[in-house]
């Protein structure tokens, strides 16, 4: 198999001047090239923490993540982040402009993700003529046109309405799918973490251990609202809301 | 279609607007009034007091042997030099100090008692260093407004949203990009407001140092009118400082708004 990252008995550990929190107890993950990869667990299980230290934003404690150095990610923060003082474009243009990968062939193509996204009329607008929903859809394609080998998703859909979330979560499910990227997303909602990933990983209360994970066998060509009503799904639904809730 | 609800909405906030402007203005013109009725009733010593007639024709005299304008631009001149050393310092110091910040918290005792510190007790020292001349002027105000500046810009610096330098640190930025991405652009309107405490504290700053040395100038003419006991031209200079500071006002507000758009 295509391994493009793995980690490997993994402990984090918070410090603080009080205490130290125990967050991650040896947690074993491999992500093979093209694998879409859910996270849930119960809240403060440290599900962002993880997407964290596979960025490379925090240290880990002790073990490893073992990837080759030309692997990039595009990280969309669980916390809004538009620059107030922005325009909406600019912020899209915001990563490309730090890695220096800016090129107006690239401005096209984020035009285009905004005109698709709904966000067409917003393009020269600030963060705060937007709606929570189309703030996310904007930080979105910010991570989106990085390109990047892995993209890391903190609850990214969590402000968006029912409909919107299925289409722009399957669209982005295509895009990636066409070039072969890889994904791994932390999500509260079961059916999206189902409907989008071929593997799911449940934690358990901090300190958080993997409970089980989940390999996701459904039919890739039906259309989102399709695949959700199938009886498979609702087999894996409950297999995997039965241990969520298991203690 | 304007509705009538909001023409009277419109028309409140412009009447509004409207009394204070007058009433502003009233008191400015009471209270000359007052004064220059009370020393035409001999009620109060226009020798010590004055009177705005006097001060008037005491600041045309001024203007008529240009005397007035050489003291003016020496001043302004001062001030201008303090006021663009003194960001400049105050920028460049917080932001190697936000680059830098174990060098930010080993220093920030020191800033805090040399900003309390009162600087017109460093006159005499400044002024046998650097001699009795411009430069002695201008270091004063330097002290005073570069050593507010680095503090409030530094503040300001330090209490950047953490979730925008996270989002950088995702986009592999380096420090120099994090400082010139979001901790620069996020602190705008505080950077402004620095800039505003700035120009007033190199007017302290430039007056304070002209009535400690200078030969010209608007704090030295109050300075020799108290002197030579001339109390009209005293207060000229006050009311020159403020017809100064009102300047300044005006003109920093409106930079402010060009600034802003
Ligand atoms: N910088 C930090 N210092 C100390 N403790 C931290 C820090 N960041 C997170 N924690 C703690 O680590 C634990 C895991 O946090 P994390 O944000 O990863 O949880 P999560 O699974 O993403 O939760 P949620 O679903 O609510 O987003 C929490 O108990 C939190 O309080
Ligand atoms: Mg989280």
């Amino acid at each position: 198999m295509n391994n493009i990252l793995e980690i490997k008995n993994l402990y984090k550990n918070y410090q603080t001047i009080d205490e130290e929190v125990k967050v991650l107890d040896n947690i074993n993950i491999k992500v093979n090239k093209g694998d879409f990869l859910g996270i849930v667990g119960p809240s403060g299980a440290g599900k962002s923490t993880l997407l964290s230290i596979i960025s490379g934003l925090e240290k880990p404690s002790s073990g490893y993540i073992v990837k080759d150095d030309d692997i990039t990610f595009a990280y969309m923060l669980q916390t809004d982040t538009l620059m107030p003082y922005l325009t909406i474009l600019d912020n899209c243009l915001l990563g490309l402009k730090i890695n220096k990968k800016y090129s107006k062939e690239k401005e096209l193509e984020v035009i285009k993700l905004l005109t698709k996204y709904g966000l067409k009329d917003y393009i020269n607008k600030y963060p705060s003529d937007l709606s929570g929903g189309q703030k996310q859809r904007a930080s979105l394609i910010r991570a989106l046109c990085l390109s990047p080998d892995i993209l890391l998703l903190d609850e990214p859909f969590s402000a968006l309405d029912y409909q919107n979330r299925l289409n722009i979560s399957n669209d982005i499910k295509d895009i990636l799918k066409k070039e072969n990227k890889s994904m791994i997303i932390v999500t509260h909602d079961l059916s999206e973490a189902i409907s989008l990933c071929s593997k799911v990983i449940v934690l358990s209360n901090k300190p958080s251990k993997i409970k089980s994970i989940y390999r996701i066998d459904l039919d890739q060509d039906k259309d989102p609202i399709n695949n959700r009503m199938s009886d498979e799904f609702m087999k894996y639904y409950k297999m995997i809301w039965r241990d969520l809730n298991d203690k | 279609m304007i509705s009538n609800e909001r023409k009277e909405y419109l028309k409140r906030i412009k009447r509004n607007k409207r009394i204070i402007l007058i009433s502003q203005i009233s008191i400015i013109v009471l209270f000359l009034g007052i004064w220059e009725l009370l020393s035409r009733l001999n009620m109060i010593d226009t020798f010590l007091l004055s009177s705005p007639t006097k001060v008037f024709n005491t600041i045309i005299d001024l203007a008529k042997s240009n005397n007035l304008f050489n003291h003016l631009f020496t001043t302004l001149k001062e001030i201008l030099i303090s006021f663009i050393l003194g960001n400049i310092i105050g920028f460049t110091i917080s932001s190697i100090l936000y680059l830098f910040k174990t060098l930010s918290k080993i220093l920030d005792p020191y800033l805090t008692i040399l900003n309390s510190l009162p600087k017109v007790a460093l006159g005499p020292l400044i002024i046998i260093v650097s001699g009795a001349n411009t430069k002695s002027i201008i270091i004063m105000a330097l002290l005073i407004s570069s050593i507010i500046s680095i503090l409030n810009i530094n503040t300001a610096f330090k209490s950047t949203d953490e979730n925008r330098i996270k989002l950088l640190k995702t986009m592999n930025a380096s420090k120099l990009q994090i400082l010139f991405h979001v901790v620069i652009p996020s602190n705008y309107s505080q950077i402004v407001d620095s800039f505003k405490v700035n120009i007033s504290m190199c007017f302290v700053g430039v007056i304070m140092g002209e009535f400690l040395v200078s030969k010209e100038g608007v704090g030295y003419l109050i300075n020799y009118g108290s002197q030579v006991f001339n109390m009209n031209l005293v207060i000229s200079g006050i009311f020159i400082l403020i017809i100064l500071t009102i300047g300044l006002y005006l003109l920093i507000s409106f930079l402010e708004r060009k600034i802003k758009k």
